[in-house]
């Protein structure tokens, strides 16, 4: 993984000293809120509704052993023993106090980690393919490149007062992962003839607004990555509508502008930009390349594995869940759920990042991810170790099998802690995922993705959730919007409204309404619920979730 | 015809720890609601917001907000307000606890 260079190392720490000086002003009444807000802002740290809420850059979601244990000293030193995984592979603190946050950075310099353009208007952390460098399916690993992005984004001097955030995400394989179609500049390695490039996508979101990305140019060459870049923001930045925050997003520019009007733009700027990058970045892309190089990985055999599998029905189910194939024959990507039914979506405590940094430590060659999806995964993990791998993780509450079934919901935080939140969405999580718990019939019903906002920023992702729910304050009470269909995956689809909203009480009972309607429809188990609402439409769904309310109208009708 | 006055506090998070606090009659920050000051008065809530506001060494983001006579003093109307006043519903962490 990537190693910071002297330039990197003294950048961060005279960010840190610089941050320490803005605080101890603050403090002292020589900086004014207005004054400090934006700065602190640039260094990740947040006012939220009960204390101050830092934000931790993951790069592409990738972390070894020893910076998840700093994450978990951190957690126990400055918080209250635990962080919160995010949907944009970044963790949360949600207790640190003003006077501890340089220390808290300079704890995350000492182990080449930073805040920094985690908030404000600028270039974000770039994410990436949360099985990058591991998949079967994958054409490159995408990181190098993420991390390329992220040298040349970060204090770039032309891109610190951008109309509104920049967000990047790349993928290397053919299923996308990192759901590239909804963000700012969408990443997909593609190739052509012998020579890999980038399928480029711009202007797709979620928000207020939201939008699937349109393609720019369908194969750019490698080289061009960052000069293309480059030419995009910069249009961007000139046209981007700074006189209204809602229309400030690349998605309207390019929706009112027209994506031709937007391509010609970004090539002619593309021709002046390009002159500028001379190759450097191109070698510094080989010197990166070789830190990303991946794993020796020697065959090993599957008789422990087998045996396990066949021995231990707890250790089958997780296999079946937990585990995406490798492209080495006899490894593993193992995905850890942080989803177990009841808890909420996303935490982990310091004790179980120190597991997860153990195992990744002893069985895993030393890489952690996150997903987007608020999991981890250890991406390289030989089939013959997992019996112990599982047992570890059982120990620690962390063997939770149910990958990418109901009960793995995304759930921002939501009115629990977040300042902009109009309902909450985590007591939501936990209970849908106790009631199919309780049902047991979660590997029964199979694939299904429910994704939680507690306001239209979207940050759960709930407009490309199969099942999209969405908190909102209507007339000061809490009220959740249903929406069906969303895909966040290559088939990029904005879900649709269902309908009237259920209150906080309804709308587990709603859900599972969905969920029955499905099974009663569906033409076989291999009709994922996505491909059954696809073959169906909205119509039985809308009759199962408000059937109550036409019987009621019916009977007022009968009534009068 | 004019609108009733719905009764106020005011509020803001504090500086350094960033929790929630509300501002008493006798000009301290508080942790806890009920010892607020219930302004009933707009004009008065607006000298008090000031009041608030000049006090940028103490506090972040003061506001007005919806309040209510309560059985120990003011209490909050909207649930946003009610959940600054005890903390977040996962776990037993801030005001809750720290009150208990
Ligand atoms: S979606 Fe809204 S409530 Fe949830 S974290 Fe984002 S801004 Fe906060």
């Amino acid at each position: 993984m990537y190693q910071y260079s002297d330039f990197d190392e003294a950048f961060v720490r005279t960010r840190v000293a610089q941050f320490r000086g803005q605080v101890e002003r603050r403090i002292d009444g020589s900086l004014t809120e207005d004054e400090f807000k934006p700065l602190r802002l640039m260094n990740g740290l947040y006012l939220q509704l009960h204390a101050y809420m830092l934000r931790v850059a993951i790069p592409y979601g990738t972390l070894n052993a020893r910076q998840m244990r700093q994450l978990a000293m951190i957690a126990e030193r400055w918080d209250k023993g635990y962080g919160h995984f995010t949907t944009r592979q970044n963790i949360q603190y949600n207790w640190p106090e003003l006077r501890h946050v340089p220390d808290i950075l300079d704890a995350l310099a000492d182990v080449e980690m930073h805040a920094i353009q985690t908030s404000g208007n600028t270039i974000r952390n770039v994410t990436a393919d949360h099985f990058a460098g591991a998949a079967a399916d994958e054409i490159d690993d995408p990181r190098p490149y993420a991390e390329l992005l992220r040298q040349w984004s970060t204090d770039h001097p032309e891109f610190q007062f951008l109309p509104r955030k920049f967000k990047i995400a790349v993928t290397g394989a053919e299923h996308d992962r990192a759901v590239t179609r909804a963000h700012d500049i969408g990443l997909r390695m593609v190739r052509r003839g012998g020579e890999t490039g980038f399928e480029v996508i711009v202007g797709g979101g979620l928000g207020r607004t939201p939008m699937i990305g349109k393609v720019l140019r369908d194969f750019l060459p490698v080289e061009d990555l960052l000069p293309y870049c480059e030419a995009i923001v910069s249009v961007w930045n000139l046209l981007g509508r700074r006189d209204n925050k809602y229309k400030a997003r690349i998605k309207i520019t390019v929706h009112e502008h027209g994506v031709d009007e937007i391509s010609r733009l970004v090539e002619e700027r593309f021709e002046t930009v390009k002159a500028a990058f001379d190759g450097t970045a191109m070698d510094l892309l080989e010197g990166i390349r070789a830190q990303f190089a991946p794993p020796a990985l020697p065959p090993r055999g599957t008789g422990a594995y087998d045996a396990a599998r066949d021995a231990d029905p707890v250790f089958r189910a997780w296999a079946d869940t937990n585990l995406t194939p490798h492209r080495a024959a006899g490894h593993a990507i193992v995905s850890i759920s942080l989803k177990k039914h009841g808890a909420t979506p996303g935490d982990a405590s310091a004790e179980q990042m120190r597991v997860i940094a153990e195992l990744a430590e002893r069985y895993g060659h030393d890489e952690i991810r996150i997903s987007h999806e608020q999991n981890v995964i250890l991406p390289h993990v030989a089939l013959d170790d997992l019996p112990q791998v599982h047992a570890a993780l059982k120990a620690a509450d962390l063997a939770t099998a149910n990958i990418g079934l109901v009960s793995d919901i995304i759930a921002c935080p939501g009115m629990d802690y977040c300042a902009l939140a109009t309902a909450r969405s985590i007591p939501i999580a936990q209970e849908i995922a106790e009631r199919f718990e309780a049902l047991k019939i979660e590997h029964e019903v199979g694939p299904l993705k429910i994704k939680i906002s507690g306001c239209i920023n979207a940050c759960g992702h709930h407009h490309v959730g199969h099942i999209g729910i969405l908190g909102l304050d209507r007339g000061g009470v809490e009220t959740y919007q249903i929406t069906l269909g969303g895909s966040g995956a290559e088939d990029a689809t904005i879900g649709e409204k269902t309908g009237r909203g259920f209150g906080a009480e309804e709308i587990t009972g709603a859900i599972e309404r969905i969920v029955f309607a499905y099974l009663d429809l569906r033409q076989g188990r291999e009709e994922t619920f996505l491909d059954a609402y696809r073959r169906v439409g909205a119509a039985p769904f809308k009759a199962a979730l408000y059937a109550a309310d036409e019987d009621a109208k019916k009977d007022r009708a009968d009534a009068a | 015809m004019s609108r009733a006055f719905t009764p106020k506090v005011v509020t803001a998070n504090s500086l350094l720890e960033g929790d929630a606090v509300w501002l008493t009659e006798d000009d301290r920050w508080t942790k806890v609601m009920a010892e607020a000051e219930l302004i009933e008065d707009e004009a008065h809530a607006q000298i008090r917001l000031l009041d608030a506001q000049a006090r940028a060494g103490e506090v972040v983001g003061p506001y007005l907000a919806d309040a209510r006579e309560g059985e120990n003093g003011p209490e909050p109307v909207h649930f946003r307000e009610e959940f600054r006043t005890r903390g977040p519903s996962n776990y037993a962490h801030g005001k809750q606890v720290e009150r208990a």
